[in-house]
């Protein structure tokens, strides 16, 4: 990563998982794409009284799901989700991976086909000080919250708040809430938060109602 | 003509304990064995803390199913006493609730680990997973491993002696199931005091078995572990085995089955049969890198059909037949093959769903990137409908060059979901229903 180039507050995973948890009624089905060694499931389970189930590919990842004694199914989300039954879940989390995956159409749909809502965390590349970089500099935008050159980078998508919103509008599905994170913080209905979030969670629904 | 055994990754015999032709040099294991370094056998009994070996154990025999409690067989046929050759490595807890039982594939026996003296060159099967620290640690673990019904290594089979007292059974052996092999082993699990096991492990046809454990006994395991198997097996599956007892039929030495008492029985068959199954065990890369089309001797070819092992496959091959005619009984090979083509849980149980609602045990199922005789999409299929019903599954498609032997092989891989998997099945306690 360039030093000279300006970093970003990077993403604070536990105030990620406690922004996910928040969402997430005690009790319920939930299932995590890309869910890591199971940190927030493990969380889920043991505060939540969740039922929960992992999706990762990584297999010392999933190694240390089993660990905290989670199910896992190794899968690449990129497969979609055949081994998921419709409706299994209630909630379905998928954190700061959607910009990883190489069809985010289908994985948004494959989400809301195994459950009834999904919690989305994206970064938000329309950041004023990414889209900064871009101007000034003419270079794809290495930050802390995207610490990665653009031809060696899990990011194989580049979206804006805007954008999301877009797509999910797009296939039908509804963003129940938005909520943007600046500087490591959850502020709902910020202003400019285009501008000035870093990322943002989604909350999305098969209806609107 | 000379036969050499060649040793290295990907060759490792799959189903039996031919180890001199197997070597774990390519994986950089410590402990190395056979004929090549005997004396480090001889460390491994002396003093088994040292290199996770369970030293010197013994095969032990119980008689089930004793007269008027006879077994009835999914075929119709009735037997007993059945005769079950096992062996336990570690110890039972006081509260009986850390044993683990292995289920052997199709020609494995109940010598897992260890070794049967201290001269004893070849450990059991599955030595480099069954030991103090390793994947199935007999130091935290009580592990139980039993030779199946219709097997030819000390349990009941058509080897054995008739009930009838008119020589051994031969083809006269009642027909037999994995369902009948399970309902025999789960007979010993409770000859050996035990109600419920910890976990319930096995590959290929040992995973079918833990299956068949699952739906007929689900409140007997709180695990069952399931290695490159699946709820059947699928066509490709049959098609090899029927090659297999094709040649041992067709073979002069077989006789129907009643060659007990003959110098020879059908050798070349079963043999043959071995080299077909092996190549099944194999992937299309081990078999590549182990092989290519290297000579066995010298670089030009000799222009001489007769010369059967010309090619270094070949010769590996004729190997495998060989060690393989010296252990196993063709008799037992047909009744097991077709053991395992009758295996479809689905049809057994009404269907998949049903055969597994019952259990309340945690599913570990792994399946292997190249495996080709069980392909990952058989162990989804598995997983897909445990998660139907609601079952705590894990599911890793391990990344492996070795095929369908894989999980004989990668120990280190396997033992690394494995191990925290059980750790947390067993401190959940025995949550007996």
């Amino acid at each position: 990563m360039n030093a000279s180039r300006y970093s970003m507050p990077g993403f604070d995973s536990g105030l990620i998982d406690e922004l996910l948890l928040d969402q997430v009624d005690s009790g319920s089905r939930v299932i995590d794409l890309g869910c890591g060694d199971g940190r927030l499931l493990a969380r889920l389970r043991d505060e939540r009284n969740c039922q929960v189930l992992g999706i990762e590919l990584g297999l010392v990842e999933l190694t240390g799901a089993i660990g905290r004694g989670l199910s896992v199914i190794q899968t690449d989300l990129d497969r979609g989700l055949d081994d998921i039954p419709d409706d299994s879940f209630d909630t379905a989390v998928l954190s700061q991976t959607l910009q990883e995956v190489r069809r985010p159409t289908t994985v948004l749909r494959e989400m809301l086909r195994v459950a009834q809502r999904a919690l989305i965390v994206v970064p938000n590349f329309g950041h004023w000080r990414v889209r900064l970089k871009v101007v000034q500099q003419g270079r794809a935008p290495v930050t802390d919250a995207l610490p990665y050159e653009w031809y060696d980078t899990p990011n194989l998508h580049v979206c804006s708040m805007h954008d999301i919103r877009d797509l999910v509008e797009q296939l039908g599905f509804f963003v129940i809430r938005e909520i943007p994170i600046i500087k490591g913080r959850p502020v709902e209905r910020a202003w400019w938060a285009n501008l000035r979030a870093d990322s943002a969670l989604y909350v999305v629904e098969r209806t609107g109602e | 003509m000379q036969e050499v055994p060649l040793s290295g990754p990907g060759v490792r015999d799959c189903h039996n304990r031919d180890r001199t032709a197997s070597a774990d040099k390519a994986h950089g294991l410590a402990r190395r064995r056979g004929v090549i370094e005997p004396m480090a056998i001889e460390m491994s009994t002396t003093n088994p803390a040292d290199d996770g070996s369970v030293g010197v154990v013994e095969t032990q025999t119980v008689t089930l199913f004793e007269p008027p409690a006879t077994l009835t067989l999914a075929g119709g046929g009735r037997l007993g006493p059945v005769t079950v050759a096992y062996e336990t490595y570690g110890t039972l807890s006081p509260e009986r609730d850390n044993a683990i039982f292995i289920c052997h594939a199709l020609t494995g026996d109940a010598h897992a680990a260890g070794v049967h003296d201290s001269s004893d060159e070849k450990p059991g099967w599955w030595d480099d997973f069954v030991g103090p620290g390793k994947g199935l640690d007999t130091d935290r673990y009580y592990v139980i491993c039993a030779n199946v019904l219709g097997g030819c290594q000390g349990t009941t089979g058509p080897g054995t002696t008739s009930s009838d007292g008119d020589g051994p059974w031969g083809l006269r052996f009642p027909f037999l199931t994995v369902d009948d092999i399970v309902r025999v082993h789960a007979g010993l699990v409770e000859h050996l005091g035990i109600s419920r096991l910890l976990a319930v492990i096995g590959g290929s046809l040992g995973g079918m078995q833990v299956l068949e454990w699952a739906a007929r006994f689900p409140d007997r395991l709180r695990s069952a572990i399931v290695l490159a198997s699946g709820a059947k097996l699928a066509a490709r599956g049959i098609a090899f085995n029927a090659i297999g007892r094709r040649a041992i039929l067709v073979d002069p030495g077989f006789n129907d089955g009643n060659y007990y008492d003959q110098d020879e029985g059908p050798r070349f068959g079963l043999a043959l049969a071995r080299m077909v199954a092996h190549i099944t065990y194999l992937s299309e890369d081990s078999i590549e890198l182990k092989f290519g089309r290297r000579l066995q001797q010298g670089d030009s070819f000799a222009y001489d059909l007769t010369r059967e092992t010309e090619f270094q496959v070949e010769s590996y091959l004729h190997y495998q037949g060989k060690r393989f005619v010296e252990r196993f009984d063709a008799n037992s090979y047909l009744f097991l093959t077709r053991a395992m083509d009758y295996f479809d849980l689905a049809s057994t149980h009404g269907s998949l769903t049903r055969a597994f609602a019952q259990t309340e045990a945690r599913f570990l199922v792994t399946s292997y990137s190249t495996d080709w005789l069980f392909p990952a999409s058989q162990g989804r299929e598995v997983v897909r409908t445990l998660l139907d019903v609601g079952r705590d599954v894990t599911f890793v498609e391990f990344d492996s060059v070795y095929g369908h032997d894989a999980f004989l092989i990668e120990h280190a891989q396997l033992a690394g979901v494995v191990v925290p998997f059980l750790e947390q099945t067993f401190a959940r306690g025995t949550n007996v229903p």
